[in-house]
């Protein structure tokens, strides 16, 4: 294992985090207050509890994924695809290390400016909602495997990409469409029976019914049923990184 | 002799179909200096950057110091430094960084030590805390140099190292390659200046079109193809040739002053005392000579117009 070299990689791309930084939480940190504003607030007084949660509460640990999962796969998926544009891509290739340990350093890198982006998030909510979470270890592994799973998500687009073009739609494209439909400003229980069977093809709506058991023990699929689809997720994305590396898919000639 | 590199059979068809190695066969001995020389798109780059691992090559086997480059990559590559032909850097961050982030990504532990004093024989160090993207090219190249160097290779290949770089930072370059081979490093350069090759190499391949036409110990290709100059300083000018002395094929150089004999320096008899009788019978006496070997450029350029 070439434990310097992951290293490396998580270090580079931290710093280009640290750079960023500013640019990169102002947003979110807007949209979130932005959404209390407009859902948690002035909607949201009209709009009853839900599993006994006043909605303003009962929409934050659906914001926090919203943001998380977009953040994951954009950080990812520049990450890797800028040194593959720019070409300095040639140094990682020639470097004895292993695409596995390459991968790390980048998923590393993203996932963990996902969950700092995610910890902000929450504790912007803290300033609007009282926040009761009733298993805190439980949420912060939500937050990991999220940021995990959906940075290895992000690194494949990141990889596919041949253009910037792509590398921005597609997770707009994607993502918001199944965060909005994952139930992360309802219950999917309030959707006719046909919409909700449809739902459950969608992954986002385990990974927000799981996080937001997390804080108030109420959930749209069971616990176990969550935490079993997130891992499938994952897996099948490490598959894809597996295949990619074996073949040198977009990154060798 | 150890081999640094051997490549046996090694070949390349890009995915458009177009072939760009064409059993490729070549043997580097560690520790000296191998030029590979050919022109545009003869398939230089292609041939460094399979041996390097960029590259995925259609058939063939490349062993670094014994050890296979897929096989065994981690073992291969680790000996291995590599400045490309183009100038890829990061542009936000700092020369320090980027040149201690190399030495990471070969798996060594930091050594400031070892980078400072890198950066100073580069004459980068009060560069090191600035931003790349602010750096004229010239510098960016040494910098990709120094990332290079950072993990302290045994091979170092240079693709096109002097492109954009003035004579002045050229002729240093020159020095830090023969200090670094000092040190025990083969070095493997591609070029467009001959006089570069002709300077630094021990060995001179020849590729062109994804072949390699061929490798020779420097001095016996100069040798080998090289035609020698024979210049006869007169003590007259001349205004003309006299008509005895045609079978020679002369030139008369310098308004007169000097007489040029081309000779084939590979033959049994050269002609050049024979010349020398024909001056004497006609009177034309000379003050000085000298011989001139011909240029690399001039051999390499023979060698890739007859294929
Ligand atoms: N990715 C690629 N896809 C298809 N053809 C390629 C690719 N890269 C290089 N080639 C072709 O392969 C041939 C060899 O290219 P290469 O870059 O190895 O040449 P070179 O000897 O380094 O040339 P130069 O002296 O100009 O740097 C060229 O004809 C080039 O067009
Ligand atoms: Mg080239």
């Amino acid at each position: 294992m070439n434990l310097h070299g992951i290293a490396a990689i998580y270090k580079f791309e931290m710093n280009r985090t640290w750079r960023t930084i500013g640019q990169s939480i102002a947003s979110p940190v807007i949209t979130t207050i932005l959404y209390f504003i407009v859902f948690g607030s002035a909607m949201g007084s009209r709009i009853t509890d839900i599993d006994g949660v006043s909605y303003g509460a009962f929409i934050v640990p659906g914001l926090i994924m919203l943001t998380v999962l977009g953040q994951s796969i954009s950080n990812a998926a520049v990450g890797i695809y800028f040194p593959r544009f720019t070409g300095t891509i040639y140094e990682i290739l020639s470097a004895p290390l292993s695409f596995v340990e390459v991968a790390i350093g980048y998923v590393g890198a993203a996932a963990s400016k996902s969950i700092i982006i995610g910890s902000i998030v929450l504790a912007t909510a803290g300033f609007f909602v009282p926040l009761d979470i009733q298993h805190p270890i439980l949420m912060a592994f939500f937050l990991v495997i999220t940021c995990v799973t959906f940075s290895l998500l992000g690194f494949i687009i990141g990889i596919w990409a041949d253009g910037f073009e792509k590398l921005q739609r597609i997770p707009q494209l994607v993502v918001t469409p199944l965060t909005f439909l994952g139930g992360s400003f309802y219950s999917i229980t309030m959707l006719p029976e046909l919409w909700q069977k449809i739902s459950l093809l969608n992954p986002v709506v385990y990974l927000i019914s799981g996080f937001r058991w997390s804080f108030y023990e109420s959930s749209d699929v069971s616990l176990g049923v969550s935490i079993t689809m997130i891992f499938i997720f994952m897996a099948l994305c490490m598959a894809v990184i597996g295949w990619i590396f074996k073949t040198g898919y977009r990154l060798k000639n | 002799m150890t081999s640094a590199i051997h490549v046996t059979g090694l070949n390349k068809v890009y995915d458009n179909g177009f072939q760009a190695l064409d059993n490729i066969d070549i043997n580097v001995e560690k520790g000296e200096i191998f030029a590979l020389l050919g022109p545009n798109g003869a398939g230089k780059t292609t041939l460094i950057s399979a041996i390097c691992g960029i590259v995925t090559p259609s058939a063939g086997q490349v062993m670094v110091f014994e050890h296979d480059n897929v096989k065994a990559y981690r073992k291969a590559r680790s000996h291995i430094g590599l400045v490309p032909q183009e100038l890829t850097t990061d542009a936000f961050e700092t020369v320090w960084n980027t040149v201690c982030f190399s030495r990471g990504l070969f798996g060594k532990s930091p050594n400031s030590k070892l980078i400072e004093s890198i950066l100073k024989s580069l004459s980068l160090w009060d560069k090191k805390d600035a931003q790349i993207r602010m750096l004229s090219g010239g510098m960016k190249r040494r910098v990709m140099i120094a990332k290079a160097l950072s993990h302290e290779p045994d091979i170092l290949f240079l693709d096109e190292p002097t492109a954009g770089v003035d004579v002045e930072l050229r002729k240093s370059m020159w020095e830090q390659v023969h200090r670094l081979r000092e040190t025990g490093v083969t070095i493997i350069l591609t070029t467009h200046y001959l006089e570069e090759a002709e300077e630094m190499a021990d060995r001179i391949g020849v590729i062109d079109k994804g072949k390699i036409i061929l490798v020779e110990d420097k001095n016996v290709l100069m040798k080998k193809l090289g035609k020698k100059e024979l210049v006869l300083e007169l003590y007259k000018p001349l205004k003309k040739l006299p008509e005895s002395l045609a079978t020679f094929k002369l030139q008369l150089a310098n308004d007169g002053q000097q007489i040029v004999y081309t000779y084939d320096s590979t033959k049994e008899d050269n002609g050049a005392v024979t010349l020398l009788d024909a001056l004497k019978q006609d009177g034309i006496k000379c003050k000085d000579f000298n011989t001139r070997q011909s240029s690399l450029e001039e051999i390499f350029v023979g060698l890739v117009g007859k294929k």
